[in-house]
């Protein structure tokens, strides 16, 4: 099968009922993508299909042949310098653990690249599907917030 | 799980033509229930073949059809909540994707996963129960009052799909839907209710989502406090983690006063 991976074409000899999290990871090696729950609760599993975020935990890889998938991977420049966003991330203290962050960043890129500028409301029901354990939300909320104007 | 074949049909006669051919067969679309189920390895019984119905194009289609609103089985609830013709016809429908999960679970969970799966807690179940949906197989019209047949048993056959839904254009209907928080979660309890023609439908709080019938011949004579008073009788609720029996027939009485009120 082949599908679209951070802009780079892939083919893979794959089961299809295989999760796209596991192939990203073990076959890819592509870590950034994280497992939580592994139950579509969490949303560290977060990535993009042409361009909606999904929980990588609950698709099947056949589901993506043809596909552009986007991992946390794929937000950072070619020479690896960090997106706006990541780096407010940083600067705002939005991460402690790290576990949550990858799919957080995922989802708050898919609200920044919407033609309405995005309210803190709209953020908070934004990455509603992303929990994290650490930092109470209000750094991350403020931190994509400051990527809105 | 990793025995398990992998189909992935591109037009919905295919798609028809392997379900009935394949033994051990489950029908997969957004994965939001499968997926977990499957690496689980808690499908039962154990699936041989998975059949993808996510990519097929007459399944993802949300059109005005012989003076109804046809919903494609396979539409995401995303799909369904950026349609202008679901927001203009059925608009519960679009208010019940939304509080459906998160983005995550609205870019892919579907109305026909919802029905297949005939969970007590199906978040869109009540709603379909109050526009008197309809539900089209590769064979036949279900009506949704007659699809729940038991806990998690629906009326389809074995190698029966679900191809769409079908809503009736023009009724007005309210929903309500009570959970622990707004995002990501399961029903305690959740309502649908037309004033006329009367439906009153709630899931969470029996083995199926209910039709409370109590309730609506009261509701159609307009007796409110005959309705309220009915509707308690009519569930069946139980205590389990997620809430109580007390506290789901309480909240049941509350949010239908809210919603004919």
């Amino acid at each position: 099968m082949r599908f679209t991976i951070n802009g780079g074409a892939v083919s893979l000899d794959v089961v299809g009922t295989r999760r796209l999290l596991d192939v990203l990871r073990e076959d890819l090696h592509l870590t950034g993508t994280k497992e939580g729950c592994g139950e579509g609760e969490c949303g560290a599993c977060s990535v993009l299909i042409d361009g909606e975020v999904v929980d990588s935990c609950l698709v099947a890889v056949g589901q993506v042949e043809g596909r552009n998938v986007i991992t946390v991977e794929g937000l950072a420049q070619a020479n690896g310098a960090l997106s706006r966003l990541q780096q407010a991330f940083i600067e705002r203290g939005a991460a402690q653990c790290g576990i949550c962050t990858p799919g957080m960043l995922l989802a708050a890129h898919v609200l920044l690249q919407r033609a309405n500028r995005p309210t803190a409301d709209d953020i908070r029901e934004g990455l509603a599907g992303n929990l994290c354990r650490c930092t109470g939300y209000t750094k991350i909320i403020e931190a994509v917030l400051s990527c809105t104007t | 799980m990793h025995d398990v074949t992998y189909l992935r049909p591109t037009n919905l006669k295919d798609a028809v033509q392997l379900y009935r051919t394949t033994p051990g067969c489950r029908p997969l679309a957004g994965g939001t229930d499968l997926m977990v189920m499957l690496h689980a390895g808690t499908v039962r019984p154990e699936p041989r073949a998975v059949l993808d119905l996510w990519s097929i194009p007459e399944l993802k289609v949300v059109r005005r059809s012989q003076g109804m609103l046809e919903i494609g089985a396979a539409e995401s609830y995303t799909g369904i909540i950026r349609s202008r013709d679901a927001q203009e016809h059925v608009p519960a429908l679009v208010a019940a994707a939304r509080t459906i999960g998160a983005a995550q679970i609205q870019n892919r969970g579907t109305l026909g996963g919802n029905l297949a799966n005939a969970s007590p807690a199906g978040d869109t179940l009540p709603v379909l129960l109050a526009y008197d949906a309809v539900v089209v197989t590769d064979r036949r019209a279900i009506p949704i009052d007659q699809f729940f047949t038991g806990y998690r048993k629906t009326a389809l056959q074995a190698d029966e799909l679900i191809v769409a839904v079908r809503f009736p254009l023009g009724r007005q209907v309210a929903f309500r839907k009570v959970g622990t928080r707004a995002a990501q979660a399961i029903s305690k309890v959740v309502m649908a209710v037309s004033r006329s023609p009367a439906r009153v439908a709630i899931g969470s709080v029996a083995e199926v989502p209910l039709r409370a019938r109590g309730a609506e011949v009261a509701l159609e004579r307009g007796d409110i406090a005959g309705a309220i008073a009915a509707v308690a009788a009519d569930i069946r609720p139980i205590d389990d983690v997620r809430s109580t029996a007390v506290y789901r027939r309480a909240v049941t009485q509350n949010i239908f006063r809210d919603l004919i009120g």
